[in-house]
């Protein structure tokens, strides 16, 4: 389906990556978001509570992250398109809810905003370091997804795929900026309402008697149709192991029924969940692999090794979780090295180097707090391809 | 005559004993039976005096005891409002 | 005559309607409270006439916390300490609910201590049902913020030595509109609460002293729960409208009940579109209900 007209702003824009964040989100149909605030991550909340009682909806300032992070499922149980926004610190008090929108099969999107860390880190500068906790950092087995932007525009475009992924999959999806991109100003084109496709609620139309809330449908989906509190379904929902029913049921059977589930859901899409931009990999002795911010500052890098006649290719992941093993694995059948350069001190490269079976994996760590020399990178592709 | 009875769902019982502690005209005492979980549950020593007014139901913890006054079906009195 | 009322199919405990009962029989140890305050709570639900396709009940984590899933409503089994702010969120998608909490002490006043006091400050539209045990009963007896002084616990073995929270006190004090206490002794009191509460528009808060007879009663030699509530008998006192400063629980003192708070003030929603509606005038969309595309 199309979007809703009234939040879309269209036209040509300057915006940085947080307000266009906002308009994402708000062109995605979100009515709802609550938020704590934390440098450099608020802007995306300031603007939307300035915006959201002309479009019609609500923004709640709530009292932490925590309180952030389970009131937007309140909000999307309740019928609404919902997000909350954090950095680092907040990011890691919302964990607890991650799980929770696994496990009860939440549509939401968590944007991260990231700064350098650990604990407190710099609260005004640049990082890419919570790639692995977007990943693993609630507890238990669970599969999520996380896309990464590297500018503004796409800011505003991967905002809107983010709560269509979400509602498809109902599943909470990371959306992993960070300060760089978070506070660059550029263009942002928002096109017209009709151009812009949205992934509807996977509601359901079953008769209340006939109604499981966690039973999939027998078309083969692995997800199963929602219901909203005050319909008449008199549902039960638990972030206990449950049962089609959504009751608790403790066992080893309905445990690996469950978690198998919401693994599957996510790791069997991995073709529809695959989005990336390559540039000349198909005959690349050397590959970078980047994402965020650092694949712009990457691209600099690469076209310098180019010029010099190395065979550089560029892989930028736009959705990093689910991680694309298998283009992985195909790039390093031809590919002698990846290069990872990243602004942590190795979290993707160790995924690159997973899937690479052993093909020579490169990372260019950095701590944050800036981004990388592109005479770095250059260096590291260089290395790599002797 | 009672005006009143109650209904008694033995197996979910757990004979805590409230029932029996509270009912005004002292109608019920725990029972020497067992149930399958072990516990006794109420049984009526007074049925002539109980009055329905259903103190034994608002009591009990397990939803195993509700008293009636004769002649109501407790169940009818439409509860639920469906819109 | 009786004999055959008492055969009859249709004739149901009130409860039972709603109940899902396919997970009966339910967890709770024989003597504990929660399921007394359930009866209160479908007795008020059946008295006010409720609409219950309307009526949300949303738990957090603990025995309490297992009421949502026992209730034949849409309910909710949050987090540890989290169920005011999801309901928050609830209640603000869909103005049209009522939505309920319904939690333990421990739950509400540690874990989720910070949000019981700022849900009361915002004044947002949620009817508050601690069941107060005064320990934390499932995982074991350990101390909560609620244990009266010199209580024995795991946590506290020697006896309780920090000072405990007045509950009444601290939401009166974050600004909630209707707080009462009872014990579950006082069922048809609890119902009439409850009612009021369902009656009133704005952060309500009712407590529930129930007995913890495997874990509180037992390890500190006062019984059963039979003796629980014959305790409450005896030692409650009714001071509607008492200061809720002056209502502190003891270990075996008095027990104050009665309703403390009853006053009126606009809830959040009413004090958000009253500005937005002066702040935005024309441009200012009011939405009911946030239905997502």
């Amino acid at each position: 389906m199309k979007a809703d007209p009234a939040g879309v702003l269209t036209g040509v824009h300057f915006l940085d990556g947080d307000h266009a964040c906002c308009e994402g989100a708000l062109a995605a149909g979100a009515c709802f978001a609550a938020g704590y605030p934390i440098t450099p991550s608020t802007e995306v909340v300031e603007r939307f509570a300035a915006r959201i009682p002309k479009v019609g909806g609500t923004f709640i300032q709530m009292e932490d992250e925590l309180a952030s992070s389970i009131a937007i499922q309140g909000a999307v149980w309740g019928g609404a398109k919902a997000f909350t926004v954090t950095s680092g610190p907040g990011f890691s008090l919302m964990m607890e809810h991650i799980g929770y929108a696994v496990m009860t099969e939440t549509p939401c999107v968590f944007v991260n905003v990231q700064r350098g860390g650990p604990s407190t880190g710099l609260p005004t500068l640049p990082a890419q370091s919570d790639m692995m906790q977007a990943r693993w950092g609630s507890h238990g087995d669970y599969e999520v997804i996380a896309l990464c932007p590297n500018s503004p525009q796409e800011c505003f475009d991967l905002t809107i795929t983010a709560f269509n992924l979400s509602e498809k999959y109902r599943v909470p999806v990371m959306f992993m900026m960070d300060e760089c991109v978070g506070h660059m100003t550029e263009k942002v084109i928002i096109p017209p309402a009709e151009q812009i496709e949205i992934e509807p609620r996977r509601k359901t139309h079953k008769p209340h008697d006939a109604y499981k809330p966690y039973e999939c449908n027998g078309d083969g989906s692995l997800v199963p149709e929602m219901a909203h509190a005050g319909e008449g379904y008199k549902f039960h929902v638990t972030g206990l192991t449950h049962d089609e029913r959504g009751y608790p049921a403790m066992t080893v059977a309905a445990q690996q029924k469950l978690v198998g589930r919401l693994r599957d859901k996510i790791s069997k899409a991995a073709d529809d969940l695959l989005l990336v931009e390559q540039d000349n990999t198909a005959d690349a002795d050397v590959v970078v692999v980047t994402y965020g911010i650092t694949s712009r500052v990457a691209q600099r890098g690469i076209d310098s090794a180019r010029a010099k006649g190395l065979k550089v290719g560029k892989l930028r992941l736009k959705i990093v979780w689910p991680f694309p093993d298998q283009l992985i694995k195909k790039l390093s059948q031809r590919a002698k090295a990846f290069v990872v350069p990243e602004l942590n001190l190795g979290q993707i490269s160790r995924e690159v180097e997973r899937a690479a079976g052993g093909v020579k994996t490169v990372c260019v760590p950095h701590a944050g707090g800036g981004v990388h020399r592109p005479e770095d990178i250059l260096k590291a592709i260089q290395e790599a391809s002797r | 005559m009672a005006k009143g009875t109650v209904k008694i769902v033995v197996e979910r019982c757990k004979a805590c004993g409230f029932c029996v502690e509270f009912c005004p005209t002292k109608v019920l005492a725990l029972s020497p039976a067992f149930n399958s979980k072990g516990y006794h549950p109420p049984h009526m020593v007074n049925p002539e005096k109980c009055s329905g007014c259903d103190l034994c139901g608002m009591y009990c913890p397990d939803f195993a005891i509700f008293g009636y006054k004769v002649g109501e079906k407790p169940a009818q009195k439409e509860a639920v409002h469906e819109s | 005559m009786s004999e055959v009322d008492f055969e009859c199919a249709e004739c149901t405990n009130p409860v039972e309607p709603f109940l899902r009962s396919e997970r009966m029989p339910h967890i709770w140890c024989p003597g504990c409270g929660i399921g007394t305050t359930v009866n209160c709570f479908t007795r008020a639900l059946i008295d006010s006439k409720a609409n219950l396709e309307k009526l949300v009940v949303v738990s957090g984590i603990g025995c309490t916390g297992r009421v949502a899933g026992y209730l034949k409503l849409d309910s909710f089994h949050t987090t540890h300490g989290r169920a005011i702010p999801f309901a928050t969120g609830l209640k603000l998608a869909n103005p049209k609910l009522t939505v309920v909490v319904y939690a333990g002490d421990g739950d509400l006043s540690a874990i989720g201590g910070n949000h019981l006091i700022h849900a009361a400050r915002r004044n947002i539209d949620l009817k508050v049902i601690c069941v107060n045990n005064l320990i934390y009963g499932m995982t074991g007896g350990q101390t909560a913020p609620t244990t009266p002084e010199h209580a024995t616990t795991s946590t506290n073995p020697y006896g309780t030595f920090e000072p405990g929270f007045n509950l009444p006190h601290l939401v009166d004090a974050a600004g909630a509109v209707y707080v009462a206490r009872w014990t579950t002794f006082h069922v048809r009191q609890v119902a009439r609460s409850m009612q009021e509460a369902f009656k009133k528009k704005g952060f309500s808060f009712i407590e529930i002293i129930s007995p913890c007879p495997t874990l509180y009663q037992r390890r500190n030699k006062m019984g059963d729960g039979l003796d629980a509530m014959k305790y409450y008998k005896q030692a409650s006192k009714v001071k509607n409208g008492a200061p809720t400063g002056e209502v502190g629980l003891t270990k075996t003192g008095e027990i104050a009940v009665g309703k403390f708070v009853d006053r009126d003030r606009p809830d959040y929603r009413e004090l958000m579109v009253h500005r937005f509606h002066e702040s935005l005038g024309d441009e200012y969309v009011e939405t009911g209900e946030l239905v997502c595309s």
